[in-house]
Order: C-alpha cells, then sequence, then structure tokens
C-alpha cells in the first residue's frame, strides 16, 4: 500500500513564474491497483509520478510505501520498489548498450551490485524467454544495440525493464504518448497484460480519456495540483467520456481546453 | 637525428602516454565528461614518482603511489562535480589549478632531474644493456598497456563497470534501475586519473625528469589521439578494440608530432597543432550535418585518392567482429 499525506510542490518559489504543481494532496493506492490518472496540462500528473520516484524532493508532506518512509530516500534507492517507464522512449534505455546489458541492468534493481561479470550465464535464457512475451523478435537480436530499435521497439523494452524484477509499485508517465496510434495501442495491450499477469500496482499517466476509462481498476483526475475526482469499481466501469468532460466543468468551472484530450 | 630513430622515439613515447590515453577515453567517451582534471594528475604522477625514487624508493613500487595520488584527484574533481553539482569541466579546472601548487609542494621544486638515479628503465637497461633506451621504453609501455587493457576489458564488464557505462549513456535510466550514479560517477574519475597518474610517472621515468608543467595541455593530447584512433579504426567495434584503437591513436599522435619536428616545426608549435587537430576533429560531425555534399565530395575525393591503401585494411578490420 502507497500513502500519500500532505503532499505538496511549488516549482521556483517565491518568483515570478511561482507554481504551484502540488497542493496538499491526499491519496492512498491499495495493493494490486491500477489506477489510471487524467488531468489537462500542468495539472500535476507527471509531478506526482516524479516525487514518488524522487526525481526531486517534496516541499512537505509524506510518501509512505508499505510503512517504508520514502520521502528523504534519494531516486536511486527508492528505485528498489519502484518500477518507471518515461514519456520519451529514449529515457528508459541506454542506447549504446545492447539489449541483454539493458535487460542485466535492470535485471539488478534493488540487488547489489558487484564485481561478478554483467551478465551471467542463464540469465540470457530468462531474457529470451521475457522479450518473446513482447512479440517484436528482439529475442532474436540479443546483442543488438537498444540505439537501433525504434521508438516503440524501446518502449516495449523499458516496460520490461520496468517489470523484470517485481516493483512494488510501476509508474508510467505518458508512456504512449510519444509513439504513433497503432504502436501506442500495441505498448498500451502490452502494459495491461503485464499488469494482470503479474498483479502489479499501477499508476498510470494517460491523455487519452478512452484509455483512461478502459484500463484498470481506478480512476483519478487532476486539476491544478489536486485530485478533483476519483472513481473506482463498478462505477467507474459505466464511466464514459462525456461524464468525465461533464465532471471536468463542475469541479473546475473551466472547460477542458486540452486538444489532445478531447481529439483523441 | 634519422626519421626511423626519430620514429621509434615517437612510438615508445606513444606506448607510454597511451596509458594516459585510456584514462581519458574512460572520461570522455565512457563517462561522457570532458575532465581537465588529467592536465593536473599526470603531472602528480610524476612529481609522486621524482620524489619518492630521488629518495632511494623502487621505480616499479613508486608507480603505485604515483596510480593512488591520480586517484585522489580524480576523486576530488568527483566530488567536487557530484556532491557540490560543481559543473564537470569547472569542477576539472579547480582540481587541475589546485594540482599546480600542490605538485610543486610535493617536489619541494618546480623540477626534479632524475640523472644518476635509478628508474624503470636504468633498471631493466642493467637487466638487457643490448636494448636501447627507446626499445625498454617500448617493451616497459606495451606491457603496462596491455595489463591496462585487459583490466578495463574485465572491468567495464563487471555489474560495476557496466553501470559506469550506463551513467554516460544515459544517466536518468540508470538512477531508475537503483544505481547512485554519483557513486559511478566518481570511480570513473577516479580510475581515469589513476590511469593518467600512472602514465605521467613512466614518462617522467622514461624521460629522466619531472616538472610542474609536464602536465599542460595533456587532455588535449589524450582527447587528439582518442579520436585520431577513432577515425582511424572506426567506431563500430567491441570494447576491448575501442581500447586499442585509444592506443594506436596515441602512437599515431606521436608519429604525427615527430614528423612535423622533423619537417621543422619549432616544438613550441606543437600545441597550436595539437588544439587544430581536435578542433577540426570535432568540427567534422557538425560540418558533416551543416553542408552534407560538400562534405560528401571531399569524403569521395579522399577515398577515390586513398582507396588503394585501405582496401586491404578494410578486410582485416571487417574481421574483428562484434562482441559485446
Amino acid at each position: 500500500m502507497i500513502q500519500l499525506t500532505n503532499v505538496s510542490k511549488t516549482f521556483n518559489a517565491n518568483t515570478i513564474n511561482e507554481k504551484k504543481a502540488l497542493v496538499d494532496l491526499n491519496l492512498t493506492i491499495e495493493t494490486g491497483d491500477f489506477i489510471t490518472v487524467i488531468g489537462g496540462n500542468g495539472a500535476g500528473k507527471s509531478t506526482l509520478l516524479n516525487l514518488i520516484a524522487g526525481v526531486f524532493p517534496c516541499d512537505g508532506g509524506q510518501i509512505l510505501l508499505d510503512d517504508i518512509d520514502l520521502t528523504k530516500q534519494p531516486e536511486y534507492r527508492r528505485a528498489k520498489l519502484l518500477g518507471r517507464v518515461f514519456q520519451d522512449p529514449m529515457m528508459g534505455t541506454a542506447a549504446d548498450m545492447g539489449i541483454e546489458e539493458n535487460l542485466a541492468m535492470a535485471y539488478r534493481r534493488g540487488k547489489k551490485r558487484g564485481l561478478g561479470w554483467g551478465i551471467k550465464k542463464g540469465e540470457r535464457a530468462i531474457y529470451k524467454e521475457k522479450l518473446e512475451t513482447l512479440e517484436l523478435g528482439l529475442e532474436t537480436r540479443l546483442s543488438s544495440k537498444v540505439g537501433l530499435l525504434s521508438g516503440g521497439q524501446r518502449q516495449a523494452l523499458t516496460l520490461l525493464m520496468a517489470t523484470l524484477q517485481k516493483p512494488k509499485l510501476l509508474l508510467l508517465d505518458e508512456h504512449t504518448a510519444a509513439l504513433d496510434p497503432k504502436t501506442a495501442r500495441k505498448v498500451l495491450e502490452l502494459t495491461d497484460e503485464m499488469v494482470s499477469r503479474d498483479s502489479l500496482t499501477t499508476l498510470m499517466v494517460t491523455h487519452n480519456m478512452k484509455d483512461a476509462i478502459r484500463l484498470g481498476n481506478r480512476l483519478i483526475m487532476m486539476h491544478e495540483g489536486r485530485i478533483i475526482f476519483d472513481i473506482k469499481g463498478q462505477e467507474k466501469k459505466s464511466l464514459q467520456v462525456k461524464d468525465l468532460l461533464e465532471k471536468f466543468e463542475t469541479v473546475s468551472g473551466d472547460t477542458m481546453d486540452n486538444d489532445r484530450m478531447l481529439l483523441s | 637525428m634519422g626519421l626511423l630513430q626519430a620514429m621509434q622515439g615517437a612510438a615508445a613515447q606513444g606506448v607510454l602516454w597511451s596509458i594516459m590515453t585510456l584514462g581519458v577515453y574512460i572520461t570522455f567517451k565512457v563517462l561522457d565528461f570532458a575532465d581537465l582534471t588529467v592536465d593536473g594528475s599526470f603531472a602528480t604522477g610524476g612529481a609522486v614518482t621524482a620524489i619518492l625514487i630521488s629518495h632511494g624508493m623502487n621505480p616499479f613500487l613508486s608507480l603505485l603511489f604515483a596510480l593512488a595520488a591520480g586517484m585522489a584527484c580524480g576523486f576530488i574533481t568527483g566530488f567536487l562535480h557530484t556532491k557540490l553539482e560543481i559543473p564537470g569541466i569547472l569542477a576539472g579546472i579547480l582540481t587541475m589549478i589546485a594540482l599546480y601548487s600542490i605538485n610543486i609542494r610535493i617536489m619541494g621544486q618546480a623540477n626534479i632531474p632524475l640523472l644518476g638515479i635509478s628508474t624503470i628503465i636504468t633498471t631493466v637497461s642493467g637487466l638487457y644493456p643490448v636494448l636501447s633506451v627507446n626499445m625498454i621504453s617500448l617493451t616497459i609501455g606495451l606491457i603496462f598497456t596491455a595489463a591496462v587493457i585487459l583490466f578495463l576489458y574485465w572491468f567495464f564488464g563487471t555489474e560495476i563497470g557496466c553501470s559506469i557505462r550506463a551513467t554516460g549513456n544515459n544517466e536518468y535510466m540508470v538512477r531508475a534501475l537503483g544505481v547512485n550514479t554519483d557513486k559511478t560517477k566518481i570511480l570513473g574519475l577516479v580510475l581515469s586519473n589513476g590511469l593518467v597518474a600512472l602514465s605521467g610517472a613512466t614518462v617522467a621515468q622514461s624521460q629522466g625528469y619531472a616538472d610542474v608543467g609536464m602536465g599542460t595541455g595533456t587532455i588535449m593530447i589524450g582527447l587528439a589521439s582518442v579520436i585520431i584512433g577513432e577515425v582511424l579504426m572506426g567506431n563500430r567495434f567491441s570494447f576491448a578494440y575501442k581500447l586499442i584503437s585509444a592506443v594506436v591513436g596515441s602512437v599515431i599522435y606521436r608519429v604525427i608530432i615527430a614528423l612535423v619536428l622533423w619537417f621543422g616545426l619549432k616544438s613550441t608549435d606543437l600545441k597550436l597543432l595539437t588544439a587544430v587537430m581536435v578542433a577540426v576533429a570535432l568540427a567534422i560531425p557538425v560540418v558533416k550535418r551543416k553542408f552534407p555534399t560538400f562534405f560528401n565530395n571531399l569524403v569521395e575525393k579522399w577515398k577515390s585518392f586513398f582507396g588503394r591503401f585501405r582496401k586491404g585494411k578494410k578486410a582485416s578490420a571487417a574481421n574483428g567482429g562484434e562482441t559485446r
């Protein structure tokens, strides 16, 4: 279980560019939850994920994961518990290293790294087997440089890397937004498969309202650093895009200003 | 001095300096960090070994102390950069400047001559009197370089080594996979400057003196060597091959220097020449991007002119193969 209590973050505090990204946010994520997060630009979705991951520190509040206080832990230490996929396909992999080398790095997430060989015998069989589940033919190209792969392939690989050691929480930050529609659909299907196969606790930011409704067991909508809508279970299943738009307008007193969300 | 002898000297120098080049390769290519510390740590290696052997220490043992001193220099730069968040170039310059004073403190004066003092060269020369000084330098250099390449090949294949390589590639990813990138950066700098100081120590012993100014321009020589090696040997092969490329680059650099000196350039012009070489090499990708047709024409002309010479070389290079 992940518990965020009164978490807040302000960028450029006390300057003319001051931006309150998160305002006293409270969120409890139950083990096994697959939560989709939607909201307009600057709603604080990515900030929420980055605060949990420790990319930057909280201004206030507390983040607990199974009673472990993450609030003050540096990013690399929290990484033991978290799996992450970024919006930019280039962010999640090392381009000049081979597919197997990238996987081997991910395989050692949360473990002590020593002077043992970087890829041990027997690991390749595991990687091959896992790569086969992606159905992208990568299992035959173990030593190819990741830089030679397409954005979609890299993102699928990053997803695999994030889940190679089962994370306590999987953070997906618009991980299909930079892909073409067909590839995005494929990566999203893979995501759904992996999450349900290993019953991963997941927080997925998306711009696509249909996806947000279709996937997961819980949906939260953010606006100006606050959670303005939180719906789960049966209620979520019967949710429609127009309900979300209405909800957004009543709560925020504003019309949805994000073209990307309306169009998709 | 005959050209042949000059070439021999150049090869010997090139191999001794290649240990430094391997150090620069670690920071510049593996970590993607332009580390200016080397101008200081190279001289530190020379200073430490000179003061120790002039007090009677075994010249080979003194190399270990030079190595350790260089590692300490790298640690300082790493600390300034990661923990105090000083930009990389500036962190290197700070350590380099501070080392100027420290190196004089170590030696007690601006230079130490090693005439009549037992060095690695005179020790080996005593055992095998038939060998010329150049041959001894070359042999010692080759043994050291081979050992360093083997070590680096092993080290960068380990879990820690892989983390360092990945840090140079994409540090966001590496942090997300649970690696403390501050540690990997510091480790890379420590290793690199250790090798640079080791190289400085062997160079000081082979030239017969250590001087506080001996490190000036080291980074440029290192970069020039790395780039020459890359241009001549190609960039798409295994890690061991790339390390060997750096060594070849270092030797070729010395040969070029020996040639232009032989043609009558002054030794004080060399720094200009080195800077121009590095600037041109770094500019090539940009020129390629901005003036593609002009560049391609140039390459075509070059290829047709040198095509005959390169055919044999290409075939043998292709057998190198990708292994890692």
